[in-house]
């Protein structure tokens, strides 16, 4: 069991999905909430071997994309500094801001280092006493306990050089958004299964009971997507608005205790703007008061910066699944991930990044 | 950033008061954190994100869906017991 090579056999997957063509009778609409989900259900073309009745629709669950435009604002403001050394995971570096991107502020002489783990920047504050380390916390519910270990580490650790910049948004928020839409259309979701993974699934009964939509703890390679589908497929065909967990090898119902346990510890709900979608309330994660010395916001007075989004740009309606990445009309000219124009062609999990590299257009 | 992938523990040894591990991804190795699955130990087999393992994989759970799964495809009847060989894509890791 290597828990990656299983999980890719064609012959499987091939078996699966001819059962989700014997099982579906109607047409659905189904969300996968993750960008990584997005990216293997297009790169392994699984939505074009479904049958015609299941529309998958792509939702907001890239955190490189959803990050407001006013945090990249900040987190160029703050990166321009000359003592600063700003740490970043890769994905952030090349989304546009208002004007520029961190990428051209590296250009400029301004020290941006992409770094694997927030753990990595911790220990450049310790290598570098006389720098600012400022490390951009972005993400879902997977990044949180990383990004809060990391703060912790360093107070133990007795560093004052590091801080980070918030930008924590969380799922359960997103979909209930998603479902209250005027416009939705969904009817059933894949849950992110690394998501689950930290935080379980006990968050989605009460958002399951109020939608009566179906939810599927989904995992990530083509076989676990194609279980998710299935799964999905049947409690909607049969009209059960219950969630299951096909992502059974990774994910408990009350998921990761210790992970939460500390994002409590140094986080506390709040309401985020999402990009292209604007405010959900409580809908993400802040530094709490005790934390406040290692809050990048408050440390280089940027609070009050804010940011209009470029008009051309649909990405908002592309993360909400109301509209397909080619029914852009900038898509593939205008915006291609060599000059994106929003964050969803920018980042390697963004829907529309996922349309250009691998051109499978279904319409 | 955004993906977890699965890995396996090879070492254990504490750094700065964390527990570190070195991980094997099919070869290539990276160090995780493992402060949130304590009880991991060498030889298992993590959900590692971003540094970090997130999420102890379970081999019994493993083995019950892709038994169900062959059940599904009725793979054993039409192929026999042999699976595995023909992934859609190699291995990346």
């Amino acid at each position: 069991m290597k828990y990656v090579t299983e999980y890719r056999d064609a012959t499987l997957v091939k078996g699966v999905i001819e059962e989700i063509h014997r099982s579906v009778t109607r047409s659905w609409t189904i969300m996968e909430i993750c960008g990584g989900q997005t990216h293997a259900i297009v790169r392994h073309g699984i939505n074009q071997l479904l049958p015609p009745e299941i529309e998958l629709v792509h939702g907001p669950g890239c955190p490189v994309c959803v990050t407001p435009l006013e945090l990249i604002d900040k987190a160029l403001a703050i990166a321009s500094h000359p003592d600063v050394i700003f740490c970043s995971y890769g994905d952030m570096l090349r989304v546009p801001g208002s004007g520029r991107d961190l990428f051209s502020v590296k250009a400029q002489g301004g020290d941006v280092r992409v770094v694997y783990s927030p753990l990595d920047a911790v220990k450049l504050a310790k290598a570098n006493p006389d720098k600012q380390v400022v490390f951009f916390a972005i993400g879902f519910e997977t990044t949180a306990p990383p990004n809060v270990m990391s703060v912790v580490q360093a107070k133990n650790l007795g560093l004052t050089n590091y801080s980070i910049l918030v930008s924590h948004v969380r799922v359960p928020p997103a979909v209930s958004a998603v479902l209250s839409g005027p416009s939705n259309r969904v009817q059933a979701f894949l849950l992110a299964g690394h998501v689950c993974a930290v935080m379980g699934y006990h968050e989605y009964p009460p958002l399951i009971e109020q939608f009566r939509a179906p939810m599927v703890v989904t995992g990530f390679e083509p076989l676990d997507i194609v279980q998710g589908i299935l799964e999905t497929v049947r409690l909607l065909e049969a009209g059960k608005a219950e969630v299951f967990n096909a992502y059974q090898r990774a994910v408990t119902f009350d998921g990761n205790k210790p992970a939460q346990k500390m994002i409590n510890t140094v986080f506390e709900g709040c309401d985020r703007k999402w990009r292209g979608i604007g405010v959900i309330p409580m809908s993400g994660w802040q530094l709490r008061a005790e934390f406040d010395a290692f809050d990048a916001e408050k440390r280089f007075q940027v609070e009050t910066i804010t940011a209009d989004e470029s008009p051309l740009c649909i990405a908002g309606q592309i993360l909400q699944g109301l509209k397909k990445p080619h029914e852009c009309s900038a898509f593939g000219s205008k915006c291609t991930p060599e000059h994106p124009l929003g964050a969803t062609m920018v980042s390697s999990e963004g829907a529309c990044a996922a349309y250009f590299r691998y051109g499978r257009v279904t319409t | 950033m955004c993906l977890a992938v699965p890995g396996k523990i090879v070492e254990i040894k504490e750094s700065d008061g964390l527990q570190m591990a070195k991980v094997d991804f099919g070869g290539i190795f990276r160090e995780a954190c493992l402060d949130y699955v304590p009880e991991a130990k060498v030889g298992d087999y993590c959900v590692i994100h971003v540094g970090f393992a997130i999420s102890l994989l379970s081999e019994s759970e493993a083995m019950e869906t892709l038994d169900l799964l062959k059940q599904i495809s009725n793979i054993d009847e039409e192929l026999g017991p042999e699976v595995g060989q023909d992934a859609i894509l190699p291995p990346q890791w």
